[in-house]
């Protein structure tokens, strides 16, 4: 499944890195600490986060995610947003919990 | 230039976690028992223990800077110290603004009362100090040079709320007055791992929350007098001035 499918299919904003919207998701990735998803997400996984500090878009671009989910309607940092165009991975923004929003996308990877 | 122990990250009575002995005078008294010459008061997002530490720090000899240990958005812990009790109000009232309302619960988090040099009680915060503040590192950092203060993220590499635990390395765009390192930290292979500290000062403090902790560590400082202004030109290696070895 491709990052914009899930957009579609979750409600979600695009918010920068349109270019990356193709990107192929292969799983996800839920977590607020950056030095647990350095050494724990995978490459082409979304990640879901509650932070919206510039490091966020550093890191998923280190560790190659196809996309950043950030939770709860959070207004993500200029910087955080002009990061993501730099790097063109998409950061996207949804109304959802990380609880319920992980559940979604679960059951969407899995079907 | 003079050599000065100073241990800058200590909580008072005032933190929730803070021990209830942890009164100015117990402070003073035991800091200057333990031969430091500069302390910092670094209560969990509030500074309104410090102006009494500050004036019986006066009274009998020990420099006392006032600041807080604030938590930011990202729940990233950073020192802050100002330079007089002025700034200090403007920063306390920075703090009211943005700590959020959530209130103290004594039984499971502890008291946080601020007391004079008798230890009778001058206030209680009602809202529960060790929450994060609604503003960001970025945020914090520029308020703090707006008053002229000292930004010093806390034991960058503690597996929680640090830093490296929080936002995964040093953002590029913060440009700390130092660091903090705490004791069980090798100073020397973690700056080997992250070359991109290398040009900050490192200071090692003791964090002590009881009595018996104050002056466990603390960073040795060439200065001309124990001051503000001092420490500040030698967390920023300007005219000699220097950190010269954690203890």
């Amino acid at each position: 499944m491709k990052v914009c499918d899930i957009i579609e299919k979750l409600n979600l904003k695009v918010i920068g890195g349109e270019e990356g919207l193709q990107n192929e998701v292969t799983g996800g990735y839920t977590s607020d600490l950056l030095s647990d998803v350095m050494g724990n997400v995978d490459e082409g996984q979304i990640w879901i986060t509650l932070q919206t500090h510039r490091n966020v878009m550093a890191v998923a671009s280190l560790k190659e995610v196809a996309a950043v989910i950030i939770v709860k309607d959070l207004e993500a940092d200029e910087n955080t947003i002009s990061q993501s165009n730099d790097e063109g991975i998409p950061l996207l923004s949804s109304s959802m919990e990380a609880y319920e929003l992980s559940g979604e996308l679960y059951q969407l990877l899995k079907g | 230039m003079k050599r000065f122990k100073a241990d800058l990250h200590m909580h008072t009575v005032l933190s929730p976690c803070g021990s209830l002995e942890m009164s100015p005078t117990v402070i003073v008294e035991t800091a200057l028992q333990r031969g430091l010459d500069i302390i910092g008061i670094t209560d969990h997002n509030s500074t309104r223990q410090c102006a009494e530490v500050i004036k019986l720090g006066q009274e009998k000899g020990l420099t006392v800077l006032g600041g807080a240990e604030v938590t930011t958005k990202e729940e990233v812990h950073c020192l802050t110290f100002f330079e007089n009790i002025e700034k200090l109000e403007a920063f306390q009232m920075y703090l009211d603004a943005h700590l959020p309302n959530i209130q103290n619960d004594v039984d499971k988090f502890g008291h946080q009362v601020w007391v004079d040099a008798n230890e009778e009680i001058l206030g209680q915060e009602e809202r529960l100090l060790i929450s994060g503040l609604d503003q960001s590192i970025d945020e914090l950092e520029q308020k703090v040079r707006q008053l002229d203060g000292l930004f010093i993220p806390a034991h960058i590499f503690r597996p929680s709320f640090s830093i490296y635990s929080q936002l995964g390395f040093m953002p590029f765009d913060i440009k700390p007055d130092a660091i903090g390192m705490s004791a069980r930290v090798n100073v020397d292979e973690m700056l080997g791992k992250h070359p991109e500290l290398k040009k900050l000062t490192v200071l090692r403090s003791s964090d002590a929350h009881f009595p018996d902790q104050i002056g466990s560590h603390y960073s040795i400082v060439e200065l001309a007098e124990a001051s503000f202004d001092e420490l500040r030109k030698a967390l920023r290696k300007q005219d000699g001035r220097k950190v010269v070895e954690l203890k």
